[in-house]
């Protein structure tokens, strides 16, 4: 059993404006625009060293999307920053016709995703993002697990030709992956081995299953963990390749449960090894107020439900 | 200058090429494109400094973004007699496997479109962008937008307007097409627009009007009115009013055309109103 050490919690969204700040530093043709959350989104620094190559929208996020469009007319680099909700659903015809149809370079970062916003309620956390965006031709989706990985992944997507949808979160969470580690477009990573039961998850999800992987190790029960921070496109060798071994898979993410990860690696293994799946997220509903963590426990986000699951699916085997 | 005359001879083969494109996969949008047909030839072969060897990024030259995507047959057909493509290309219009879809797109490489449209409203925040980059790359050009006034309907064009005059956005000229039509009728009784100028104005932009949108002439001089404001720190803006089916004379006055193609009799009275003068495709 691999032993992962959170390092120290921090937001992925930090991960995010560090990226950036980077960025901003190094790439001369990146230019960020937020709607209004600049504080929210830590893109603070970047601005500070960067006053011509940000653009302050104001709560305007459809003329946001456009303007991003056009600045890659030029060769700029445009990384729109606002949360998840206002990133996609209130823009997403912006997005398919002036971005994607279009196959404009922009960078759609979207912070605030899912119920881990919090005391905000339900109008802020959006669940259906990882759905809207994977269903357009040509965007890629990435939804991250902590700090280090978020910073790692813009900067990746700097050098990636195309849209791209980058998710990320509010709350501080585990940091926990390498500082150091490359980010790799389209690669899931292997976070521990096992025999019995294959974990895929991503985001704020990874961790709870790294900790159900400990529970059930303590059960008897050998559990691999995957880290699938790509969902478009995903990398269907090494699901594959792990529940050709295990027979039996989970998934976890932290959206509905039509319309994500899950829904990806069901029709991955059903066109490739029909496998028994069970799934973690939530089940076609709305969040509410409440604390980051109450809302994983209530709605099933948890270390206590994969292990659930994990139990359930392999009695399906 | 390019004599009018002869500019005058380029708007009426442009009729044409919209007339036979629409008709042949009966489908398509004239009204609005006959409308705008001196101005795009106007901004084509008289305005904008621009390269036919066409680069996306588009930088040291003028760019042109079309919001009201539905007029293509327009488009097509000014970009095509530009250099842009092979005019023979005008008759794959809206055919399977061509390059001009109904609405211009990107997506297949037709040289001289930068982005699609035809979900409207969404125009002006693209050519802000494109603006901006022209200025972060102390690129001295234009970039000029035509938009439908039936369009201005949608909020994102506030949002877009609010912008440019705030963050001044001052090498833009944007060209609002007053024809005062829509699908459904008159933008009067489907949306009163109210008065534009005013709204334009209270939005920070510097407001011109042109009366005769369809005067290849005066389209330039005015054209040339609002290039002397590029730089003042606020964007330009130019209320054109035109007609809509302008140069067939049973298209005009009505918006029965906006969506519709000629038939075979139609087709014939209207080429007969346009002489052939640069050669069909």
């Amino acid at each position: 059993m691999k032993k992962y050490i959170d390092t120290g919690a921090n937001d992925t969204r930090s991960g995010f404006g560090a990226g950036l700040t980077e960025l901003g530093r190094t790439n001369p043709n990146v230019v960020a625009l937020c709607a209004d959350l600049i504080g929210s989104l830590k893109m603070n620094q970047f601005i500070k060293e960067n006053p011509k190559r940000f653009f302050q929208v104001g709560i305007a996020e459809a003329n946001m999307m456009g303007i991003a469009a056009g600045l890659t007319i030029g060769g700029k680099i445009p990384f729109t920053g606002t949360f998840a909700n206002f990133s996609t659903g209130r823009v997403y015809d912006q997005i398919r016709q002036s971005i994607a149809y279009s196959g404009k370079n922009v960078k759609i970062c979207a912070s605030h995703a899912g119920v881990t916003l919090g005391e905000d309620g339900a109008t802020h956390q959006i669940l259906e993002d990882i759905g809207l965006m994977k269903m357009l031709p040509g965007m890629t989706v990435i939804n991250t697990c902590d700090f280090n990985q978020t910073k790692a992944a813009t900067l990746a997507i700097a050098d990636h030709i195309g849209p791209v949808y980058l998710r990320f979160g509010r709350p501080k969470v585990p940091n926990f992956t390498p500082e150091k580690n490359s980010f790799k477009i389209g690669k899931g990573i292997l976070l521990n081995e096992g025999s019995d039961v294959t974990i895929i998850a991503t985001g704020h999800l990874v961790w709870e299953s790294l900790k159900a992987a400990e529970g059930l190790f303590k059960k008897g029960i050998s559990a691999e963990v995957i880290n699938i921070h790509t969902i478009k496109p995903l990398d269907e060798e090494i699901i594959i390749n792990s529940v050709s071994k295990t027979k039996a898979v989970v998934t976890a993410e932290e959206h509905n449960i039509y319309g994500g990860l899950g829904e990806s690696v069901s029709r991955t293994l059903s066109v490739n090894l029909p496998s028994p799946q069970e799934f973690v997220g939530t089940n076609d509903t709305f969040g509410e107020s409440g604390t980051p963590s109450q809302l994983m426990e209530k709605y099933g986000l948890s270390s206590k439900n994969i292990i659930t699951k994990v139990e359930k699916v392999l009695k399906r085997k | 200058m390019t004599d009018i005359l002869s500019l005058e001879a380029f708007v009426k083969q442009v009729r044409r090429d919209i007339l036979r494109m629409v008709h042949k996969v009966n489908s398509g949008h004239p009204g609005g494109s006959l409308g705008c047909a001196e101005f795009l030839v106007a901004l084509y072969s008289e305005i904008m400094e621009h390269n036919p060897e066409f680069n996306m990024n588009g930088e040291k030259e003028d760019l042109f973004f079309l919001s009201n995507g539905h007029i293509s047959p327009v488009f097509y057909s000014v970009l095509a007699r530009s250099g842009y493509f092979n005019i023979n290309e005008l008759n794959t219009f809206r055919l399977i496997n061509s390059r001009l879809q109904g609405h211009p797109t990107t997506h297949e490489g037709l040289p001289g479109i930068r982005v699609a449209s035809g979900s409207l409203g969404q125009g002006l925040s693209v050519a802000i962008g494109a603006a901006l980059s022209k200025k972060i790359n102390n690129d001295s050009k234009t970039v000029f937008i035509l938009m439908g006034d039936g369009e201005l309907q949608e909020g994102q064009n506030w949002e877009a307007l609010m912008f440019a005059s705030a963050k001044g956005v001052d090498n833009l000229i944007a060209t609002i097409d007053l024809n005062g039509k829509q699908i459904d009728g008159s933008t009067d009784d489907v949306l009163n627009l109210g008065s534009l100028k005013s709204k334009f104005e209270s939005f920070g932009w510097k407001t011109l009007e042109l009366e005769e949108g369809n005067n290849i002439e005066l389209i330039i001089s005015k054209i040339n009115e609002a290039k002397s404001h590029l730089g003042n720190g606020v964007p330009i803006a130019i209320l054109m009013k035109t007609e809509m089916g302008n140069g067939v004379d049973f298209m005009m006055h009505t918006h029965a055309w906006h969506g519709k193609a000629p038939n075979d009799d139609q087709l014939e009275i209207a080429l007969a109103q346009n002489l052939e003068t640069l050669g069909d495709y």
